[in-house]
């Protein structure tokens, strides 16, 4: 038994990081794609070219290296992503953008492969065993150049084409949605001006949450003490219509009764306690370690000596 | 340069960086604020725990020094030796440390012998969301209002938790707000008490808590984090190390970690936690209207959390048969300031009555009361966060 018990742990223990890492991996998101750019984002080399965001949708950093990234349905592996650049570390809820310029030689974000203007184009992200699909995309032929594919939230939500305006504003290695308030706050400062709102489901979520606690522990006391009372009965032997009655009886008894009959017993049995402890005058040896020694620990006391 | 000029200008470069040329009016208030409280813990004895570090800590925040010459030596500069050991607080993990120490330290078996009274520490939750009101009508935003409200949990790490999420910029005047109300619970609850209570009321003498046992002690921790943390997910760090400290304690085979967790760790936390909240608390972000009103808010919640608690003692007993009645003097300890508030029913109590010894009974709403904050914050963290 104790056997399968370990095997069971010790499996659930290696394979714990293999879920772990697969879920990380899992929250990567094509987050906005450009097919045609002519002024939009410029790279490093001054070009203008194609390009695909990222983004980290956990609340955790997330190493991209060795993922892969293709527009090839039939080849998974097409572009991946190298090893050994500390930009591919995406910080918790953030960016990073490929260029599509079909130069892998220029750095870690420049993919071998372009994306063709007037066609549908379709891309993928696969995990580094080149075979789990983490996210894909389809981006329309009909998309206009300097026109962006995105989502409409960040990670999440429809994919929808941007053309740069005023409300459909194109954001490379940034945010979808742009905020400066909190939504939440600012619904709590609109809805709530009082508070009441709050207070009243805040009161209601601490009240049940007790409830349900005190409501199981009446539950759990009531069956323990029913158990332990059957138990305790069986041991003696007693049936169930004698321990009924006992149950009766032993209901009764008050702590100041029962105080008074330990007290009773104690009295006329002359009963005493073991205890573990030892009072003596004789001197005690214990084993000497310099750890625990006064010697060490202590400043010596200053002596006069006299000078012979 | 001649070397009369070298050694003068040196010595002038070095007096632009002491204290004396950099004092303001403020750096003298706060170490005087720091003397108090240190005179509180030593010679009164209110929480010298808390009030020694916090206390000495604000000394060493407020050494007023020359910041633009970039010693690296401020709770605010990063890097420094203080801000590495703030990061505890400002990242908020010292908090759910001390919960840890707190759940391997407690004794829930008066909680689970009785466990109605789990409802009194959700009552003196009340208060927490009076000085919510309170704060949103002066002015704050709905999470600073958050953030401060909480102080009427009277439970210091939740409240540093829930600041350094909500309200960073506001964490050094309501940790000292939320730490100075919990030493002030012997002088904040007794008149409550006495006011909202009658005589009648003082001198009900409740029945003896029934046995718990073992088992049932060992089920509290896991279905006690299980059941609360499905409900308020937000409140997992809090509530789960409670409750794994408790495991540690009652389980049987651990007990080495729970004396750890419960002395060790917590003295040494508890320290670091006290101290560097103390120098958090530097004159230029300390001295502002706004820490005035956050100690306003601090004693209103204070007061809100411990009269709900009382006075819903009263109504519970309403509505409980006549030998099962609670005397309402262990209304106040719902509020989570374990064990002071339980200590303060139990001498009220006694000084009525002194055969009526209410600490088991009072412990119960006092360490609900820790479940309740906890709970508490853990829904303000949902909605506002």
């Amino acid at each position: 038994m104790k056997k399968i018990i370990s095997t069971i742990a010790l499996t659930l223990l290696m394979l714990a990081p293999v879920l772990a890492s697969a879920q990380t991996r899992d929250a990567l998101r094509i987050n906005e794609v450009m097919v045609v750019n002519d002024n939009s984002l410029v790279d490093e080399y001054g070009n203008t070219s194609a390009w695909i965001e990222l983004f980290n949708s956990n609340f955790a950093p997330l190493e991209i290296s060795k993922i892969f990234i293709t527009n090839d349905k039939n080849n998974p592996r097409k572009y991946p992503v190298p090893l050994g650049d500390v930009n591919t570390r995406i910080s918790k809820r953030q960016h990073v953008v490929f260029f599509a310029d079909g130069e892998p030689n220029r750095g870690t974000f420049h993919t071998n492969f372009t994306l063709i203007p007037g066609e549908e184009n379709w891309i993928g992200i696969y995990d580094a065993d080149g075979k789990t699909l983490i996210d894909q995309v389809t981006i329309p032929a009909t998309l206009e150049p300097n026109h962006s594919w995105a989502r409409t939230q960040d990670g999440t939500g429809e994919w929808a084409i941007r053309t740069g305006g005023e409300s459909d504003y194109i954001t490379p290695s940034s945010a979808n949605v742009i905020t400066d308030t909190n939504s939440k706050i600012q619904l709590f400062a609109e809805n709530d001006e009082h508070g009441f709102g709050i207070t009243l489901m805040a009161m209601c979520i601490v009240f049940s949450a007790l409830l349900v606690l005190c409501l199981s522990f009446y539950a759990i006391g009531k069956i323990g003490g029913a158990i332990s009372k059957m138990n305790k009965f069986r041991s003696h032997g007693v049936t169930r219509s004698e321990a009924k009655e006992l149950e009766h009886l032993s209901s009764h008894d008050s702590g100041e009764e029962i105080a008074a009959i330990v007290l009773a017993l104690h009295e006329h049995l002359n009963a005493h306690d073991t205890e573990s402890t030892i009072l003596t005058i004789n001197k005690v040896k214990r084993a000497y370690s310099p750890w625990s020694s006064k010697i060490y620990s202590l400043r010596e006391i200053p002596e006069h000596r006299r000078a012979k | 340069m001649s070397f009369g000029d070298f050694i003068s200008n040196n010595l002038a470069q070095f007096w632009q960086l002491t204290g004396f040329a950099n004092a303001e009016f403020g750096n003298f208030a706060m170490l005087a604020v720091g003397l108090f409280f240190i005179w509180l813990a030593i010679k009164k004895n209110f929480e010298p725990m808390l009030l020694v570090p916090i206390g000495f800590g604000i000394l060493i925040g407020n050494i007023p020094f020359n910041a633009a010459a970039g010693l690296e030596i401020g709770i605010y500069e990063e890097g420094s030796v203080l801000n590495i050991l703030y990061n505890g607080v400002s990242a908020g993990w010292y908090p759910p440390l001390i919960f840890l120490g707190i759940g391997a330290m407690t004794d829930f078996s008066a909680l689970i012998a009785n466990p109605k009274l789990m409802l009194i520490g959700a009552a003196a939750q009340f208060g927490i969301f009076g000085a919510y009101m309170v704060a949103l009508a002066i002015g704050f935003t709905p999470d600073q209002a958050g953030a401060i409200a909480i102080i009427g949990g009277a439970d210091g790490p939740t409240a540093i938790f829930l600041s350094s999420k909500l309200a960073p910029n506001l964490m050094g005047a309501i940790a000292v707000s939320a730490y100075s109300y919990m030493a002030l619970v012997p002088v904040i609850q007794p008149p409550l008490m006495r006011l909202f209570t009658t005589k009648k009321e003082r001198l009900i003498k409740m029945k003896p808590a029934r046995a718990v046992s073992q088992n049932e002690k060992i089920i509290f921790p896991i279905v006690g984090m299980l059941l609360t943390c499905f409900v308020v997910p937000s409140g997992i760090p809090l509530l789960g190390m409670l409750f794994f400290g408790n495991l540690l304690r009652e389980c049987g085979v651990t007990s080495r970690l729970a004396k750890t967790a419960s002395n060790a760790l917590t003295d040494i936390v508890t320290i670091l936690l006290g101290l560097t909240v103390g120098a958090s608390t530097q004159a230029s972000q300390f001295l502002t209207p706004q820490t005035i009103f956050i100690f306003f808010l601090g004693f209103m919640a204070f007061i809100f959390a411990s009269t709900s608690g009382i006075l819903f003692a009263k109504f519970f007993n309403l509505l409980l048969p006549k030998d099962k009645k609670i005397n309402p003097l262990i209304g106040n300890a719902g509020v989570s300031a374990v064990p002071m508030s339980a200590r303060i029913s139990n001498n009220l109590g006694l000084e009525y009555d002194p055969s009526n010894y209410l600490l088991m009974h009072a412990m119960g709403p006092n360490v609900a009361g820790v479940i309740g904050s906890a709970v508490a914050a853990g829904v303000l963290l949902g909605f506002l966060a």
